[in-house]
């Protein structure tokens, strides 16, 4: 990968060849009129699409056949790269003889495989891969158009990366199971951030709701919490001595805690705490502390943070104290 | 035919800087700095490669021409060095370029924002012109460097070096241009433009690739980019790179002769506008920039309803090579920063395709290319959904006319 990568050529040299034919003699570009679609029997869809990023767009005609929801006819508009118009025409193939419920099951991954020459060589360039997004796109659009519904209401699962599919659920799942660290290694187990890379940091080609980095790092907190959750719920014989204790002992006893299961866990994020102060108030023991180094501008330090550090409290000292950060 | 109108990504090597190099490969092989003739036997060519090299820019002899790898480092070079020199010891902490330099020049400027380094980005005008006073108001007490394009390479628009350059010298501050896209296609005058230092690349002149330079005027503190050996006063160390420098100069004496410049001017010039109006007959086209103070070789074209990628598709299959900014073409597939800094609606953003000549075409190329440019237009927008359905002026422009 890296020798290949350091002699790289033009990117035209990866697109298939039916990539190519496809660009230089579309086979369903144009448009249907209403006449033409009654002519068939048919409900004339327009559908738009447009990817505003990449600047590129494409409309969808459908003419699909009352009574029976099939797609009769099907052409399409583009303004795009050679990859927008190729695989516009396919998807616009792809489409047409199946039912508008059939239709909307196309998704960009089958139109990419359907321009290989061999099944296991990609049709495009990894960073073209967006290119055939907007083409399952617009067929959300155009059978949303059809059944009077919200194209979003077809997806259920709320993807990251579009190009190689892969859902959030799938991707938190995949992290936690593997007990995946980088980027690198989502790519190596998903292929979600393998292809445009537009979803693994802000930036980039496409801008997201939610990216790669962001979703690994708040998974990671998350399975940090669980696991000091799951410590502090291991039983402790002294718990119920805690109230009894004189302050020193109970600085010494929450000093004993901090010591064994929090700093450990904050210390891995650049990040400490240190003990304040201790007050009893109204039968509860408030814990002050303060958070040092990362911790003093986490923006978990004020939730998921503190949540774990008080429950970790309670768990081993005693269910009253409530930690207050200054 | 073959018509290749690419020339600010890089020219053809000139027929007889090719015959001055060809001497240092298996003849004339010496490592200069050594102590014997074998070597000494290349230092006559050297010598008359850095008049040439001289001669072309008006240096100075005091001054200082840097042979470079090329014009990016050049440009690292002086960006990297006015941080080690003067911001690293807490004298000053901001720099100003503008939006529209090369990568060169502002991914080395994003390198040093991140080391703590204040960057001013200056927006240019709606011609694609950096204004003067921009710079004037930029600079503060703790600015340490301006650099500023020479010509754009996108545009070819030319930027106020010598007024820039004045002011500059005005408010002490040190002034830095890269010249890579105006050597051999405007006259470059280095004193009568008040820079401090120059950067360019000699494949941009039809020189060879791989071998640059940057002019240091005489006095100016800059630390060495390369430690090592002592070649080139210790100022960039490293076994000197003889049949590149011998061809830099020829190609610089070639491409920066009055009779040259007027060349480029006139017959360039006359090729590149016959190509331009051709273009504007085309209903809904616009040329970036107006022709005043733009380099004769370049003409930036926005076509409406042509996405840039595809267009260079089809002209390519037709043997023409052209470039393009749409963020599809690029690897990163970020949109070009030129056609953004415009703030045109964002599909012009999309549709630019550059054009630019070098004194190797000829007028039946461009005869034949805006043939084939017709043609790819006429097929490209039967198929786009973006000409068919949106509002259009019908009526092509100079931009900004």
């Amino acid at each position: 990968m890296a020798k290949a990568s350091l002699v790289s050529g033009s990117i035209w040299d990866e697109y298939s060849n039916i990539v190519v034919d496809r660009m230089n003699n579309p086979q369903h570009q144009g448009h249907i009129t209403e006449e033409e679609a009654e002519a068939m029997n048919a409900t004339l869809i327009v559908a738009d699409f447009g990817a505003e990023s990449c600047g590129d767009a494409v409309r969808l005609y459908w003419a699909v056949e009352n009574g029976t929801d099939k797609i009769v006819a099907s052409k399409f508009k583009s303004f795009g790269c050679g990859t927008a118009i190729a695989s516009s025409d396919i998807m616009t193939e792809l489409c047409m003889g199946k039912t508008v419920d059939e239709a909307v099951k196309i998704t960009n991954i089958d139109v990419e495989k359907a321009m290989r020459d061999t099944p296991d060589v990609p049709a495009v360039p990894p960073q073209k891969m967006h290119c055939s997004v907007m083409a399952y796109d617009v067929i959300k659009k155009a059978a949303a158009t059809y059944k009077g519904v919200d194209a979003e209401s077809f997806e259920e699962e709320f993807i990251i990366c579009e190009c190689a599919r892969v859902s959030q659920d799938t991707l938190v799942d995949v992290i936690k199971i593997n007990d995946l660290k980088t980027i690198e290694e989502i790519i190596d187990f998903t292929k979600a951030g393998g292809f445009c890379k537009s979803c693994i940091k802000a930036g980039g080609h496409e801008a997201k709701d939610i990216y790669l980095e962001d979703l690994l790092k708040e998974t990671r907190e998350e399975m940090e919490r669980e696991r000091l959750t799951t410590m502090a719920n291991a039983p402790k014989e002294d718990k119920a001595d805690f109230a009894s204790m004189s302050m020193v002992q109970k600085t010494r006893a929450i000093d004993a805690v901090v010591e064994e299961y929090v700093r450990p866990m904050l210390i891995m994020d650049g990040g400490d705490m240190e003990l304040v102060d201790i007050k009893e108030e109204n039968g509860n023991f408030d814990v002050y502390i303060k958070y040092l180094g990362a911790c003093s501008t986490c923006s978990t330090g004020s939730t998921g943070t503190l949540y774990a550090i008080e429950s970790t409290l309670k768990q081993n000292l005693d269910d009253r104290i409530r930690v207050i950060t200054l | 035919m073959q018509v290749y109108l690419d020339n600010n990504a890089t020219t053809k090597v000139d027929e007889k800087v090719f015959e001055e190099m060809q001497p240092f490969f298996c003849e004339l092989y010496g490592n200069p700095n050594s102590l014997h003739s074998v070597g000494s036997a290349t230092h006559p060519k050297i010598a008359e490669a850095f008049d040439f090299l001289y001669e072309g820019i008006n240096a100075d002899d005091e001054d200082d021409i840097i042979i470079t790898a090329n014009a990016t480092e050049a440009n690292n070079w002086v960006v990297k060095s006015v941080w080690l020199d003067q911001i690293l010891d807490g004298e000053k902490n901001h720099i100003i370029t503008s939006e529209v330099e090369h990568p060169a020049i502002t991914a080395a400027c994003n390198y040093l924002e991140k080391k703590g380094v204040d960057v001013t980005y200056l927006t240019v005008n709606e011609e694609g012109v950096l204004e003067a006073d921009a710079v004037r108001d930029a600079i503060r007490e703790d600015t340490a460097l301006v650099s500023v394009m020479w010509a754009n390479n996108e545009t070819g628009k030319l930027f106020p070096i010598k007024e820039i350059g004045a002011i500059c010298k005005e408010k002490g501050v040190l002034f830095h241009s890269d010249a890579t896209q105006a050597i051999g296609k405007v006259k470059v005058d280095v004193q009568d433009a008040n820079v401090d230092m120059i950067s360019f690349s000699a494949h941009k002149f039809h020189g060879p690739k791989g071998v640059g330079g940057l002019y240091i005027k005489k006095g100016v503190q800059l630390s060495p980019y390369m430690h090592g050996g002592e070649q080139m006063d210790g100022r960039r160390a490293g076994t000197l790179d003889v049949a590149s420098i011998v061809g830099m100069g020829k190609a610089m004496q070639l491409a920066t002769n009055t009779m040259a410049l007027a060349y480029e001017q006139n017959h360039v010039g006359m090729l590149r506008d016959k190509l331009e109006k051709a273009i504007l007959k085309i209903p809904d086209t616009i040329v970036i920039g107006d022709r005043e103070n733009r380099t004769p070789n370049t003409t930036l074209i926005s076509i409406r309803g042509v996405e840039g990628e595809s267009m260079l598709w089809d002209l390519n299959k037709n043997g023409i090579s052209a470039s393009t900014g749409s963020a599809c073409a690029s690897e990163d597939l970020e949109a070009n920063p030129v056609m953004n800094a415009f703030g045109s609606d964002s599909e012009l953003a999309h549709t630019g395709i550059r054009f630019s000549l070098s004194r190797f075409n000829t007028e039946e190329q461009i005869d034949y290319a805006i043939e084939k440019i017709k043609e790819a237009v006429e097929r490209l927008r039967s198929i786009s959904s973006s000409y068919a359905y949106t509002p259009k002026n019908h009526v092509s422009q100079l931009e900004h006319n």
